[in-house]
């Protein structure tokens, strides 16, 4: 088994059903959830890699807080967005990163 | 007209803060980088979530719950969510003036401000430390702060099963947290041996009477992890991860007290996640950039009354000294009198004093409980990436001290770019200067003018207007 989200149904917060919105990955769609980030989306979907570091290794979330920057992304355009701090919006077009396409 | 006190961060410390500020009669802005209050402590699922019993994910939410409300809802108090203060400049005369980024997280059209105010105190918190090894920088290698946030903050579970190893008490609601949200967590491994985490906790018995709500709270999570048949090991560490392209396996051996490797005890344990942490770093960029002096090179230095050496400027929670929630909040209410114009031989005062104080030896305590040990470099072989962002490893790192551009840490840096990368040494930081002391002296890991990524574009406009400044015009 892999990263997965709590089913909302029994979540011990109370949680309301789940509002669903979709975001697309280097043009792919991927299904989340509104109130996740976007690193929260990508990893519920089964994806952990979404950024090369300068040799070409994947990187994904490790801090999680928004201190190391391993979980870089391209946002709607905008470069170098913490995919752990931004919440993510339905019709965000998300694009990978690696350090060395500079 | 009443003094204006800013507060950056809103965890327990600032939360605290902005509270004994206002308690003082102070008019308060509290800013925070997030969109909710709470800090990673507290930290609050999504509005969009619709939580009715947040709660029941924490400790002490209800005074968290009251003094949020308090707070945010006081007619003195201007709350600043999705704010980050990306530099403080230094003044003539009184505390910095605040230059702060209000929108989303990094994005691209945030509006600038800048407050000028009659008292600051800084409370940003830290994050944890995490000690290299082989293939930490493989996906599905989480810090054990990020499996927390994960989890109380968007209820995801970051794998399944995990593997939880690293040192100190935070090991232990890092695992509560991903068994309440359904993962199967194979074991925690303590690194220090049993031994040594028997003597910190025993000693001064009294002293663990005092904080009984604290040390309930951890026997709660033992309480768990027994209930769930999760064993707790001592004296074990994860020293190496494998994998293609993602964590698949961790290998954990037995540990001597000084954490060297005791030979042929590996065990190799197949995980789809891995949690680690080493303990915690300040985050000190802002108090560094306020000029504020360090206490041995690793925190804010305050007084009595949580006084940095900045005049206006107070510091509160963990960039003093890791001591954990309880002491945070009495840090902050304390700074926050203080930077409000509270009275410090007010009674009241010298009653946080006391709390503070004992929260502090609590925090004493855990830290002999739970120290690293000076043999960690031993788990390094030269091609471990110590620069996670540069990917420096440690054969270039060692090189580079030793040759030519030896003696000072900055040469260091600059020739192997370690630190130099996007997390500008958050991570890398203590370590390096760690693994060069005594080879390469001199710099400040903690010295980061740009505290938080600003867009040229951003830069270009000019700050918007804000209330504090119409009225000091006036």
């Amino acid at each position: 088994m892999s990263a997965r989200l709590v089913p909302a149904a029994g979540d011990r917060t109370g949680r309301r059903p789940d509002v669903p919105l979709r975001i697309t990955v280097d043009g792919e769609p991927v299904d989340g959830v509104a109130g996740q980030t976007l690193a929260g989306v990508l990893l519920a979907a089964g994806r952990r890699t979404w950024r090369r570091g300068p040799s070409g290794a994947p990187r994904g979330v490790f801090c999680g807080i928004g201190a190391c920057f391993d979980c870089l992304l391209t946002v709607n355009g905008v470069r170098d967005v913490r995919a752990c701090r931004r919440r993510a919006r339905d019709g965000d077009a998300v694009a990978t990163q690696s350090r060395d396409a500079r | 007209m009443s003094r204006h006190v800013v507060v950056v961060g809103s965890g327990p410390a600032g939360l605290g803060a902005a509270a004994g500020a206002l308690r003082a009669g102070a008019r308060v802005t509290l800013l925070d980088a997030a969109e909710d209050p709470g800090g990673q402590y507290h930290r609050m699922p999504p509005a969009a979530f619709g939580a009715a019993r947040p709660g029941r994910l924490h400790h002490g939410w209800r005074g968290f719950e009251r003094l949020r409300d308090r707070v945010l809802g006081h007619p003195r108090c201007a709350w600043w969510p999705e704010s980050a203060v990306w530099s403080v400049d230094r003044t003539e005369q009184g505390p910095p003036h605040v230059h702060v980024l209000r929108g989303e997280a990094d994005g691209a059209g945030r509006e600038r401000h800048v407050l000028r105010p009659d008292g600051l105190v800084l409370a940003p918190g830290a994050h944890d430390r995490v000690l290299p090894f082989p293939g930490w920088e493989l996906p599905g290698v989480y810090t054990a702060g990020a499996a927390q946030a994960l989890a109380k903050g968007e209820r995801l579970v970051v794998g399944d099963p995990v593997l939880i190893a690293g040192s100190g008490p935070f090991l232990l609601p890092v695992a509560a947290s991903l068994i309440e949200a359904g993962a199967t967590v194979l074991e925690v491994l303590e690194a220090n041996p049993a031994a040594t985490v028997a003597r910190g906790w025993a000693a001064r018995p009294w002293e663990l009477a005092a904080q009984a709500g604290k040390a309930g709270e951890l026997a709660g999570y033992a309480g768990l992890l027994a209930r769930h048949r999760v064993p707790y090991r001592t004296g074990r560490a994860v020293i190496e991860a494998r994998g293609d392209g993602r964590v698949e396996e961790a290998v954990t051996a037995r540990l001597h007290h000084d954490w060297s490797v005791v030979p042929g005890t590996e065990r190799t344990v197949p995980v789809d996640a891995l949690c680690v942490t080493h303990g915690f770093s300040p985050q000190l960029e802002l108090p560094v950039a306020a000029g504020c002096r360090l206490r041995g090179g690793a925190f804010t230095d305050v007084d009595d009354d949580q006084r940095t050496s900045v005049p206006g400027v107070y510091a509160a929670g963990e960039i003093t000294g890791i001591a954990g929630a309880p002491a945070a909040r009495t840090e902050g209410l304390l700074a926050g009198w203080a930077a409000g114009g509270g009275d410090p031989g007010d009674r009241a005062a010298a009653a946080l004093r006391r709390r503070r104080d004992r929260a502090r030896a609590f925090a004493g305590r855990l830290a002999a409980a739970h120290p690293v040990g000076a043999a960690w470099p031993g788990w390094l072989r030269p091609d471990t990436i110590v620069c996670r962002c540069e990917e420096t490893d440690y054969g270039t790192l060692l090189h580079a001290a030793d040759g030519a551009a030896a003696g000072s840490a900055r040469a260091v840096r600059l020739g192997t770019r370690a630190g130099l990368g996007p997390c500008q040494a958050r991570v890398c930081g203590p370590t390096v200067a760690e693994l060069l002391r005594g080879r390469a002296g001199g710099g400040d890991p903690h010295r980061r003018p740009v505290a938080q990524p600003i867009r040229l574009g951003e830069l270009a406009n000019p700050p918007v207007d804000t209330p504090d400044k119409k009225e000091s015009a006036r």
